[in-house]
């Protein structure tokens, strides 16, 4: 793992120096290196998965106060908003599923299974009216994809009073269907940047040729119109590898979830994921930030003192608010463009219930909106990813400019 | 006066998801409008400029995508509110 993120940067480092070599009259700065460690942070960032675990059970519980209302047999709102959510297998078709392992750490010590444990012991209980329908293995209960630890009776416990889970939430360190995404995009990028770092090199001095070529526009582009601009001829050059890794990530794991009957990955939709992105660049931006950028945030000059009382709060929140905002934007527009197009789905599923001949010819038409709707969000994968890097970008030029007053 | 009562009064009773739908909707509605502006100014600065239609283009589509960011934005406070 470790051999392939430093491969990862090695290429990234190698193909932003030979464009600078070949193209750019700049020198190489070796403190770049230091730049790229908060990167090799974020693809250690399993810790993600603590928060997946804690945050998909949010997602999933609307679904039960629904099932009452809908259909035993097609509840469209639960099977989507399942099907955005996290989960413990990859779920291909039918019966087949990939059962990811279940990593635990309890006060016995750390404790892994394979989910098919899980999902091979469905329970269904009755409190009162409402029915529970949750899996169970051993001494944890898996409900709406969270590990609980079970009550001493062996099931969950609801509170008398607001009827809502009373059991313990186990520690949560399962490999999940997002840190699989993780892993993959890594693998993609790894895959692609090495082989055009190896290019660069073949071929020093020379045209590129084959995926070079493909990437090169690509590249230049994060550079030219993204990084230049925003921070500056100078010390663009220290930020690149950041940004091209931010870019190229949130594009390739966006174009996973787009790709259809390998589970349906989610990767950028997970909270948890971009939360640790924009930390990221948060991380990036404090730690760069000199000392004009502070004296701007807490001590700002030309200000009237009653006004800076006013401003200095405003300035100091905005700093932790640009990244929040960064990363919802990115998960809300991912998840959404995921839920239109289940939601098109479920519309056939749901004329279809009714009778066949209606499923079909909603189907038709569903079909084909939902083609359109795909390549709208090729479109909007592209622009997200690109939007993240751009504003990332420009805090940074904020961070790292000199005065010019 | 009547009104305002029998309003607040229909609004306390109503259920969470009922008022989320509202705000997802107006949310709508602010996204609509940001957007249309954009494509407006957008049109017009091509008509003006034509050679130009390159950068105008970029341009648009990023303010877009920025606006349409704080309509999600209000779509998933409405979202958490059902939950």
């Amino acid at each position: 793992m470790y051999y392939l993120c430093s491969r990862f940067f090695k290429a990234l480092k190698t193909v932003g120096n030979m464009l600078k070599t070949s193209r750019f009259k700049s020198r190489a700065s070796l403190k770049s290196i230091l730049r790229v460690l908060p990167l090799l942070l974020f693809f250690f960032s399993f810790s993600g998965t603590w928060a997946i675990a804690q945050d998909s059970t949010a997602v999933s519980e609307i679904a039960v106060n629904e099932t009452q209302a809908e259909e035993e047999s097609l509840d469209a709102s639960k099977m989507i908003l399942h099907h955005i959510a996290d989960a413990h297998e990859i779920h291909l078709f039918d019966d087949v599923a990939i059962y990811l392992p279940v990593i635990l750490i309890t006060d016995d010590g750390l404790k892994v299974f394979s989910s098919s444990h899980f999902y091979h012991n469905p329970i269904t209980e009755y409190h009162g009216e409402e029915k529970l329908e949750y899996y169970a293995y051993g001494d944890f209960i898996l409900y709406h994809e969270k590990v609980y630890l079970a009550s001493a009776e062996g099931g969950l416990t609801l509170d008398p009073v607001t009827g809502e889970i009373a059991n313990e939430a186990a520690l949560d360190f399962s490999i999940t269907k997002s840190v699989v995404g993780v892993i993959l995009t890594l693998l993609i990028l790894v895959l692609i940047f090495g082989s055009v770092a190896r290019g660069y090199k073949k071929r020093e001095g020379r045209a590129p040729k084959g995926l070079q070529s493909f990437m090169e526009p690509l590249i230049l582009f994060v550079r030219d119109e993204v990084a230049v601009p925003s921070i500056g001829k100078e010390k663009a050059d220290r930020f690149m590898p950041f940004l091209l890794s931010m870019f190229f990530f949130i594009w390739a794991a966006n174009l996973l979830g787009l790709i259809p009957f390998i589970g349906g990955f989610n990767v950028t939709g997970t909270i948890s994921v971009t939360l640790v992105l924009a930390a990221l660049v948060f991380i990036t931006i404090t730690i760069n930030g000199n000392k004009h950028y502070w004296t701007h945030i807490l001590a700002p000059s030309g200000v009237p003192l009653p006004v800076k009382f006013i401003l200095v709060p405003i300035e100091f929140l905005s700093i932790f608010i640009k990244p929040v905002v960064l990363m919802v934007r990115l998960t809300a527009n991912i998840t959404a463009g995921h839920i239109i197009i289940l939601a098109f789905v479920s519309l056939v599923l749901i004329f279809g219930e009714v009778s066949a001949a209606t499923g079909y010819g909603v189907g038709v038409g569903s079909v084909l909106f939902l083609i359109f709707m795909y390549f709208i969000k090729l479109l909007v994968v592209f622009l997200q990813a690109y939007v993240f890097t751009l504003l990332a970008a420009i805090y940074l030029g904020e961070a790292t400019q000199e005065a010019h007053h | 006066m009547e009104l305002l009562t029998v309003l607040l009064q229909a609004a306390g009773e109503a259920s969470g998801s009922g008022l989320a739908g509202i705000g997802a909707g107006i949310a709508a509605i602010g996204a609509g409008l940001g957007i249309g502006k954009i494509g407006t100014s957008a049109l017009e600065s091509i008509a003006r400029q034509p050679e130009s239609t390159g950068d105008i283009r970029a341009n648009m589509i990023v303010a877009a995508a920025l606006v349409e960011g704080v309509a999600l934005f209000a779509v998933i406070v409405c979202l958490l509110m059902v939950l």
